[in-house]
């Protein structure tokens, strides 16, 4: 069967992958999309380790983990909504109030 | 088989986060992401966590990606944003996301082989992942429950037009 470093591995990859897709993309949406697919690397490697030790826990977790996404996407995407209704825009140097 | 379906729902997985990368539209940067989080939820089952599969497809793939389009059609940007002109933002950060992944990588070297296969006795029945949600996390849980009525609650608070005096 498959190894579980395997998992661990895909993980990491789609940790940095994350990372990358936020530093590079200008506008607030995709940035916070960028931010759920670093939570799902996350996922991944808790169930990858809950499985190599035999455990539930991990499961656990990650399901608190979906829940607690779940009110954070809620969250901020309101918050982007109010900005594009002050701004008319949601591009990131845009978001310029706290430049000196 | 479990190899060959590790390794396509891996590439499905890693070329939808690149697709959301790499594309302009938001509109298609959220499906390709609503493309890598349904493989995810395939290499969860992969992993005995059939009960988190099934969550990951209905809340992440389903309920949150639906917000997200929600809010893309709200803002409709008419083209998309073009990348950064100044190329040393995109060098920079390619560098230090291979600086991570090294970092990372070399982290976790020693460990990986220890970690075992998959296959052999299953460990993530809902029924057992029910009950442990119910003794060893009530706690959690309930609080979770709190979690997202403040949430809901908070986000509607936030959006709602302000009423004219």
């Amino acid at each position: 069967m498959i190894p579980v470093g395997w998992f661990i591995g895909l993980s990491i990859l789609l940790f940095v992958l994350g990372v990358i897709a936020f530093f590079i993309k200008r506008d607030l949406i995709t940035m916070f999309m960028a931010i759920e697919v670093m939570l799902n690397a996350a996922n991944l490697a808790f169930i990858a380790l809950a499985k190599a030790a035999g455990s539930l826990a991990g499961q656990v977790i990650v399901f608190f983990v979906i829940t607690v996404a779940a009110a954070e996407a809620a969250v901020g995407l309101a918050i982007i909504l109010l900005v594009f209704r002050q701004k008319k825009s949601i591009k990131a140097e845009d978001m310029r109030l706290m430049k000196g | 088989m479990g190899v060959f379906l590790f390794f396509l729902l891996a590439t499905l997985c890693v070329g939808g986060v690149l697709g959301l990368i790499l594309s302009r539209n938001q509109a298609h940067s959220a499906l390709f992401l609503v493309l890598a989080l349904a493989c995810l939820g395939g290499l969860f089952g992969l992993l005995d966590a059939a009960f988190i599969a099934a969550v990951q497809i209905i809340i992440y793939a389903g309920a949150i990606m639906v917000l997200f389009i929600f809010v893309i059609m709200m803002v409709n940007l008419e083209q998309g944003i073009a990348p950064d002109k100044k190329k040393w933002t995109i060098g920079l950060s390619a560098g230090l996301a291979i600086f991570l992944l090294i970092e990372l990588a070399l982290a976790v070297r020693g460990t990986l082989g220890a970690l075992g296969r998959t296959g052999g006795e299953s460990i993530g029945s809902p029924t057992e992942l029910g009950r442990l949600l119910f003794t060893d996390y009530l706690y959690p849980f309930e609080i979770t429950s709190v979690l997202i009525i403040a949430a809901l609650v908070g986000a509607i608070v936030l959006v709602k037009k302000k009423e004219k005096e």
